[in-house]
């Protein structure tokens, strides 16, 4: 009965994060059009987009391989199982011991490897391009990533997610300056994992500037709504990660029962919307940098990321 | 009959191939018999060290044999014990796959009495190295797989790059044991005691292990492809038949491994803190500069060399890590690195095998090693490609295959390094991390473009819109090690409790036992800090997809239609117009390339209205060979230059060399006393 009711929250999770992921996308999109003085299309423009591409037929180019073919579900199944392992609304979900922190960041790792060798499949120069810079800023961002994973693991004692949460609600954190280098330089990282500005435009079509849009641009039908949908979720999945370390307020704990889990799930949305407000704030305010300046966003990232785990070694040692 | 018996008559088998193979190899079916011969000796040899690894938990091992050779008063000693258990493993079943695939793949080579007979030599060397319990045994072993590795790089030496790969190799393997030499030396001590069991017992001052260590660095080292030692490992692997060249930079390089582990933690009990720093910098730097290599190059078995070069970095890391935490006596800390370089050990022969192989297969079909001439092979070698593709999901450390496994685990050991008191390594070990961290991404984007450009895309040149799919040897070989991949990363924890005799008798201490976690989770030292269950991930991740892809047949439209390619409306004719090896490499070339490899790229852009092509010149040089090889080449050439006046004297003047050499030669004698 335990393991049923366990199984049944691990199910809600993975069909919220499915579900909300394009609502986060319109909320976004919504708000950037309106601190722009534009109307912008409505909330759920993007689940009618997803419906409409779902309908359409495939055009698939002529040499296409069946790896293209099934890029596009492999890629949104793993960004699915990441998405699913981290605490949303609750911690110790039955699947969150599955993975830690460095895992998750290996499957996304999974997803990229896969849309990069889709990007090439077709053969065509735009392709290669997307792969080619999506590899270089990933190899940036990596090493990023991994430093904030070791400031945090040595501040919480676990690499665990729900550990982590469970640790940085408690008082005996305080605030220390390791973690808000940590915080910043997950965010950057976030944005370039993200493709977000001003590292990548997620609404270009300008050859020179897409790194993101060049992989995908063979996809049609059914294989972009997947690719679509996979590359929200990786959004909501960011904003989800940053929320549940750096402000894991009212995160229900294991089978809390209903009561735990609804006031977990409000303060799971207004987090995803104070996130994705602060996004969207964010990309109207910078202009979108050249790719050969990204290197030295996220290795200012990097820096980051190491000043924190030697700060905390250095005020562990006081 | 002991399983050292066993073993040497396996070995004793190989080498009897080997003559065999001298009176047979011109026949037509020398070939078939002589890998089978291998074959059925290397599956006898695995099969032996298989079962006393797994029963080694039950019984400690040790299975010892003196045979009347070598030395007259030493005799040659064997040992058995669970490190080297595991060591046999790995070659032996590489060097079984490897016969495999060669039972194939060797009907194309067109020299083959050249590489017949020191196949199953080589195997025996490496079999010898492992089984040594001696340092005279260890080191004429050491130089029989030197060398017979040698005559196989020299297989086809009617090429000049060949016989350029094969002269640096010896100078540089001769050179790798002279080191080890004298690092022998020093171990056995005035009393001159050659055996392991001696030299175990003894106690060293903190310098005379220093300096073994050192000397073991450039013995092993050098064989290994440690930067910068590495320059003769990516010219001389590929020179090699395929077959060969998946044992060298598979195997091979991890008996040099075997090498460093046998002496530094089974020979010196106690290595003193600062011995983990040096192996750690070496690891951690000779990882990213493997890869960097990797990434820039375009020929795709001196690819996989150099990311060979990258996988002994991670290696030795870990090797490092371990010797740190030994050092300050965390031993379950200890235990947990060595089994991460264990692990990475297995599944870098696992998955190094296989890219070797798939190039082989490759090189079979189209003739091609030219990353740059080759494109859409996945629809003439299906199998080929699929089993590649794991190989290269593997090596880029991606769950739930077996490189992230081992990852993984050197994570969470570096995890434990705010215990070690010295400020020196706290600070190093996260640096290192993030190198290693560096590595994988870059191997990555490295395996991307390895894959994307070799086997997506459209054909390059005739050869590869030719090619056909390869034998059912090969294809077996590769099947096999593509799903020991999956294997060794999906029950990860498996692996660990095999090895688990290995550090127990090694450092004392083991990881948890990982078969009683349900689940078969791995936990390396509590599930609330850390746990990994790759069997999930792998279910979790096939459920989600079959499930996605299920209802999105159900439901939405299975309309598909085939068109030209759309490409923003610009389609290119010529397929020389994708992303080359090249290419692909630019933005990293230009990123990582400019300090370390001194890339410059010029472009040379004729004014509007000139008919001049447009052109893109990229220069890179090699610190490392610019800085530190030219110049040893340099002085040696000048010495000789210098030297060889001594050839043309007088007979009066040769005397008073003589005499004077005889002179100097009292006078040391006299104030050495």
């Amino acid at each position: 009965m335990v393991v049923i009711s366990a199984l049944l929250t691990q199910a809600f999770q993975m069909a919220l994060v499915v579900l909300l992921a394009p609502l986060l996308s319109g909320f976004i999109r919504k708000l950037k059009a309106r601190l722009l003085r534009r109307q912008g299309a409505s909330l759920i423009q993007p689940y009618r987009d997803l419906l409409r591409l779902l309908r359409k037929d495939v055009v698939l180019a002529e040499n296409a391989s069946w790896l293209f073919r099934v890029a596009p579900y492999l890629i949104f199944a793993v960004t699915w199982v990441a998405a699913a392992i981290i605490p949303t609304f609750a911690t110790g979900l039955i699947f969150s011991w599955t993975a830690d922190l460095i895992a998750i960041i290996a499957l996304l790792g999974s997803a990229r490897f896969f849309l990069a060798l889709a990007g090439m499949d077709v053969g065509t120069s735009f392709g290669g391009l997307g792969s080619s810079r999506e590899m270089m800023i990933a190899t940036l961002a990596e090493p990023s990533m991994l430093l904030v994973i070791f400031t945090l693991a040595l501040v919480a004692g676990s690499t665990q997610l729900s550990t982590i949460a469970a640790f940085m609600t408690s008082p005996e954190v305080g605030l220390r300056v390791s973690l808000g280098i940590a915080l910043i330089a997950l965010i950057m990282v976030a944005i370039a994992e993200n493709a977000r500005i001003p590292v990548d435009n997620p609404a270009t079509h300008l050859e020179l500037t897409m790194v993101h849009e060049a992989m995908v641009l063979e996809y049609s039908g059914r294989h972009l709504a997947m690719i679509e949908l996979a590359a929200s979720l990786k959004l909501l999945l960011y904003i989800s990660l940053i929320a549940c370390i750096f402000v894991p307020w009212k995160l229900a704990a294991l089978a809390a029962g209903p009561a735990a889990y609804a006031v977990g799930m409000f303060a799971y949305l207004a987090k995803l919307a104070v996130g994705g407000a602060l996004l969207a704030l964010f990309e109207t305010a910078t202009a979108k940098m050249r790719i050969f300046r990204v290197p030295e966003f996220l290795g200012a990232a990097l820096m980051l990321g190491l000043l924190a785990t030697l700060l905390l070694f250095v005020s562990r040692s006081l | 009959m002991t399983p050292a018996v066993a073993l040497l008559m396996c070995t004793a088998a190989f080498l009897g191939t080997a003559i065999l193979a001298v009176a047979i190899a011109r026949s037509n079916w020398a070939t078939r018999v002589i890998y089978s011969a291998s074959l059925v000796a290397s599956g006898v040899a695995f099969a032996i060290a298989l079962v006393q690894l797994s029963s080694a938990g039950v019984a400690p091992l040790a299975s010892t044999i003196i045979l009347p050779l070598g030395l007259p008063w030493l005799g040659a000693h064997f040992r058995l014990d669970a490190l080297a258990a595991f060591f046999l493993v790995v070659v032996d079943l590489a060097g079984l796959l490897a016969s495999l695939y060669a039972l194939g793949y060797g009907r194309h080579e067109h020299a083959a009495h050249r590489v017949l007979p020191f196949f199953p030599a080589f195997l025996a060397g490496m079999n010898l190295v492992i089984l040594a319990d001696d340092a005279f045994t260890f080191l004429i072993s050491w130089e029989f797989m030197s060398l017979a590795s040698w005559a196989l790089v020299m297989a086809h030496h009617r090429d000049a790059d060949n016989r350029r790969a094969g002269y640096l190799y010896i100078v540089m393997a001769s050179f790798g044991t002279l080191a080890l030499l004298l690092a022998f030396g020093l171990l056995a001590g005035a009393n001159g005691n050659y055996g392991f069991t001696a030299m175990r017992g003894a106690a060293y001052t903190p310098s005379t292990a220093g300096l073994v260590l050192i000397l073991l660095l450039f013995g092993a080292g050098s064989k290994a492809g440690l930067v910068p030692l590495h320059v003769w490992l990516p010219l001389a692997h590929p020179a090699a038949p395929s077959h060969v060249s998946a044992l060298m930079s598979g195997v091979m390089t991890k008996v040099a491994v075997y090498g460093f582990i046998r002496v530094v933690f089974d020979l010196i009990a106690a290595p003193a803190w600062w011995s983990g720093i040096i192996v750690l910098m070496l690891g951690g730097g000779t990882a990213v500069l493997g890869i960097l290599q990797a990434m820039l190059e375009t020929d795709l078995k001196r690819l996989l060399a150099y990311s060979t070069i990258e996988n002994i970095g991670v290696i030795f890391a870990s090797l490092g890590l371990a010797l740190a935490f030994k050092a300050n006596g965390m031993e379950l800390a200890a235990a947990l690195a060595l089994t991460a370089a264990l692990f990475h050990v297995l599944n870098h022969s696992f998955f190094k095998s296989l890219l070797f192989f798939g190039a082989g297969a490759v090189l079979t079909a189209t003739g091609e090693r030219n990353m740059d001439k080759l494109g859409g092979l996945i629809h003439r070698m299906p199998v080929t490609s699929i089993a590649f593709l794991v190989g290269c999901v593997a090596i880029s450390a991606l769950p739930p295959f077996n490189g992230f496994a081992s990852e993984w685990l050197t994570f969470q050991a570096i995890l434990e390094s705010p215990a070690l008191p010295q400020w020196g390594l706290k600070i190093l070990v996260p640096a290192v991390g993030g190198l290693l961290a560096l590595s994988a991404a870059l191997a990555a984007a490295c395996f991307v473009k390895v894959f994307g450009v070799t086997f997506l895309g459209r054909p390059r040149s005739t050869a590869a819109e030719q090619a056909l799919e390869v034998d059912r040897f090969s294809l077996t070989a590769m099947s096999v090690l593509a799903a020991l991949c999956l294997l060794a990363g999906i029950l990860p924890g498996i692996v660990i409790d095999g090895l688990a005799p290995v550090t127990l008798s090694l450092i004392g201490d083991r990881m948890p036992v990982q078969a009683d976690i349900p689940w078969l989770s791995i936990v390396p030292i509590a599930e609330s800090r850390s746990s990994y269950n790759g069997l999930l991930v792998f279910l979790f991740t096939l459920f989600s997809a079959s499930l996605t892809a299920y209802l999105i047949h159900r439901f939405a439209s299975r309309r598909l239609r085939r068109a030209p390619a759309w490409d923003c409306g610009f389609p290119e004719i010529n397929p020389l117009s994708q992303y080359g090896a090249g290419s692909f490499a630019q933005p990293v070339r230009r990123v990582f390339g400019t300090l370390i490899l001194r890339v410059r790229e010029r472009v040379d852009m004729p004014v509007p209205g000139d008919l001049r092509p447009a052109r893109l010149t990229v220069e890179t040089h090699d610190l490392i060979w610019e800085g530190l090889y030219l110049p040893i080449v340099g002085a040696v050439g000048f010495a000789a230059e210098k030297l060889n006046h001594l050839q043309f004297l007088t007979i009066r003047r040769y005397l008073s060399l003589v005499f004077l050499a005889l002179v100097f030669l009292l006078l040391v004698l006299a104030l050495w006393s």
